[in-house]
């Protein structure tokens, strides 16, 4: 086993059983569905949505190489910087540069799942940097120096008093357990970092081929700050985010919010098509848009999973997953959590690191039904055991099956080991669940079935012989 | 070769094989679905979407009734009011009872023509602005391209609202906008943008606003103001 898949059983293991930390996902996950549902329901076709939705994300992303070209020509034509970046490695280096090369020191952050995927802040902060999040949830996880617990809801494994207390120690603040209070605490620090900042970077939820815009989907405001005050704006975004059309946002974009949070539609839903225009007041005198690959083609070149580029980060996967809510975000150490990223992520970083993920689903397809671009999720989560098993056969689970091969193709041992087995059984219950026991990671929080005292071929064998005037009341 | 020919050339190999078309035994069943049989058909699907998004009824009296509606929703408060006079009026009693002292405004003319009426020190964003003096300000008072019935949403631009910051870093927000402002459905938003900007004369920056800012992320509970506006006002006629 991999080292990341001992740290994913060691900590699945630990947090289904802590009652409080499943107790907090429950909680956040009720008001979720009790927002959603109702929301989902308001649609005229909900699911002739996900067909569109689904039919319009597989023509962008089948002629990816056309409309990133047409988005290029688009946004350079309004005086938009476009950098292509293969490599975590170089997406950070084009990122420094243009920091470097504004003599920059004061960074604000809207929310960028992408710069998670890089390492960003960490590089930044190392180089001296001050890098600030400006999105609630990640300026709480950024104070707590932990990577987002859930894509969309960052914090949503905090209670109030635990952020209360976070505040008191970093930010001196008077405890209150108001989450109001808590809020207009963050806005005050993070107002005067929008305005001292030199350089705002945000993400993007969607590409605009057609016109060469961005959408940011966001409901605090963050974002459209980090895109207003700065002098200098970095968009880093992922190559899949594509939308042929900027009229394919009148159904992305409820579709997003009723899904991610359950709301007609999110605060802010802003499109950005360059830096300050002539005749403009306000705005970036630059925009840097950094596309980045970091092995989205090796997704893209498998025409099996490629739908799962389809995908637009709702987290809707991750709030219906049973998996999810018994382990948590942190135990899948990834990115991005849940189905989605158990599947996406052996695509990303290795299919033998990552293929353990994979398994850790009880294939219910609640994913799939509940994904607004009707990505095949639970389907793909078999797909990735297939193809690790073919590229890597387990040496153990081979010896298995040879193993028993040999067993059923010689009834008479099979014969012997019932019956040793049965004379072994009561013997097991001493070392059940301990590390003394062979099958100690089913037999720990289940039972075995006991073998029968007498197999069906000594039964037969056995049986009592009855004349056929006796036979309508059946078997004994 | 540079870094953008290597991604393209990835992506062109990898493009080589057609991926199947999603869920393509749910077509047919729907009368008005119809089967794509090439990427530029399904990309003139999403013309459709209006179709599947939910109702908005078919007059403007309608309209304006559900924009009301989802407004109050949203915590975004309605006024509508008589005429242009009526509409002063009412932007007037907002600034009394919440003791503005200083609010910023642009060169829009139904919005510049309220906050003058105001009588109040004022930003004016057009010729640029300091922005401590902005983030001071009670009030941000600006125009919009439309109001969108189906979300309750204001559609503006940094045209038609003041630049960039003017809408979103002042606590209040107050929109001014005529009731013939208002669109049915989010597909004839996008109709708007295009008949008025496009292809040539885009904004660099469009955004729709669907009440005023807010953050759910302690604990799932709902506060306003998260980084922009508290409160945010529509004043209509």
């Amino acid at each position: 086993m991999t080292g990341n898949a001992t740290q994913f059983q060691n900590d699945a293991d630990r947090l289904t059983s802590d009652l409080t930390h499943r107790q907090r996902i429950q909680s956040a996950m009720t008001k979720y569905y009790a927002a959603r549902y109702p929301r989902q329901a308001i649609f005229r076709d909900w699911q002739e949505g996900r067909q569109t939705a689904a039919e319009t994300k597989w023509a962008g992303i089948n002629e990816l190489d056309k409309h990133l070209a047409e988005f290029e020509k688009n946004a350079v034509s309004r005086g938009t910087s476009v950098h292509w970046t293969s490599t975590s490695e170089q997406a950070r280096q084009v990122i420094v540069d243009i920091i470097r090369r504004h003599n920059a020191q004061r960074i604000v952050k809207s929310k960028v799942m992408t710069s998670e995927e890089i390492h960003l802040n960490q590089l930044l902060e190392s180089l001296g940097f001050e890098v600030v999040e400006s999105d609630l949830g990640e300026y709480i996880q950024q104070l707590k120096n932990e990577p987002p617990y859930h894509f969309v809801f960052p914090c949503m494994h905090l209670s109030r008093e635990e952020i209360s207390d976070l505040f008191e120690n970093h930010l001196g603040t008077a405890q209150t357990h108001d989450p109001e209070a808590l809020t207009m605490i963050a806005r005050d620090v993070l107002r005067k970092k929008y305005i001292e900042a030199d350089i705002g970077i945000t993400g993007a939820n969607f590409i605009v081929a057609e016109t060469g815009m961005i959408s940011i989907t966001e409901n605090e405001g963050n974002a459209r700050l980090t895109a207003a005050l700065p002098r200098v704006m970095i968009t880093l975004v992922g190559i899949e985010k594509i939308l042929p059309r900027l009229a394919d946002l009148a159904l992305f974009l409820p579709m997003l919010a009723t899904a991610g949070t359950g709301q007609p539609l999110t605060c802010y839903n802003t499109m950005y098509g360059g830096p300050r225009q002539p005749g403009e007041v306000d705005g970036p005198e630059e925009w840097h848009v950094v596309f980045l690959d970091n092995n989205r083609t090796t997704l893209l070149a498998d025409p099996e999973q490629r739908d799962a580029l389809h995908c637009i980060r709702c987290g809707a996967c991750l709030n219906v997953c049973p998996i999810f809510k018994n382990v948590g975000g942190f135990s899948y150490g990834t990115t991005y959590q849940g189905p989605i990223g158990s599947v996406i992520t052996p695509h990303l970083r290795g299919l033998q690191d990552w293929k353990h993920l994979s398994s850790a689903s009880s294939l219910c397809g609640a994913c799939t039904e509940t994904c607004p671009v009707k990505i095949d999720l639970h389907h793909h989560l078999l797909h990735n055991r297939r193809n690790a098993v073919a590229e890597k056969p387990g040496r153990l689970e081979s010896l298995l099956w040879q193993g028993f091969t040999f067993l059923m193709k010689r009834p008479w041992l099979y014969q012997t080991g019932l019956r040793v087995g049965r004379l072994l059984q009561p013997l097991h219950g001493l070392v059940k669940g301990d590390i003394l026991d062979p099958a100690r990671a089913w037999t720990k929080s289940r039972e075995l079935p006991e073998i029968a005292p007498v197999s069906f071929r000594d039964y037969w064998k056995n049986r009592p012989l009855v004349s056929a005037g006796d036979r309508k009341g059946g078997p004994p | 070769m540079t870094e953008r020919d290597k991604i393209f050339s990835r992506i062109r190999d990898a493009l080589k094989t057609a991926s199947p078309k999603p869920g393509s035994h749910h077509l047919g069943h729907h009368p008005t679905a119809q089967q794509p049989d090439s990427l530029t058909a399904a990309r003139t699907a999403a013309s459709g979407a209006r179709d599947w998004l939910p109702s908005v009824g078919h007059t403007e009296a309608e309209w304006i009734t559900l924009f009301t509606k989802n407004s109050f929703d949203l915590r975004t408060s309605v006024i509508v009011a008589a005429d242009a006079g009526a509409a002063h009026r009412q932007l007037r009693a907002l600034s009394e009872a919440e003791g503005w002292a200083r609010v910023a405004t642009h060169g829009h003319g139904i919005a510049a023509g309220a906050s003058a009426a105001l009588g109040l020190n004022q930003i004016n964003t057009d010729g640029g602005y300091d922005v401590h003096a902005l983030e001071r300000c009670d009030a941000g008072i600006s125009g919009c391209d439309a109001l969108i019935a189906q979300t309750g949403s204001i559609l503006l631009t940094t045209r038609s609202g003041g630049g960039r910051a003017l809408s979103v870093l002042p606590p209040h927000h107050v929109v001014i906008a005529r009731l013939d402002q208002m669109v049915p459905d989010l597909p004839s938003a996008y109709e708007l943008l295009h008949h008025t900007y496009g292809p040539a004369q885009w904004p660099s920056m469009i955004t729709i606003i669907t009440g005023p800012s807010r953050t759910g992320d302690i604990e799932r509970i709902l506060v306003l103001g998260a980084h922009g506006p508290k409160k945010l006002t529509v004043i209509l006629y």
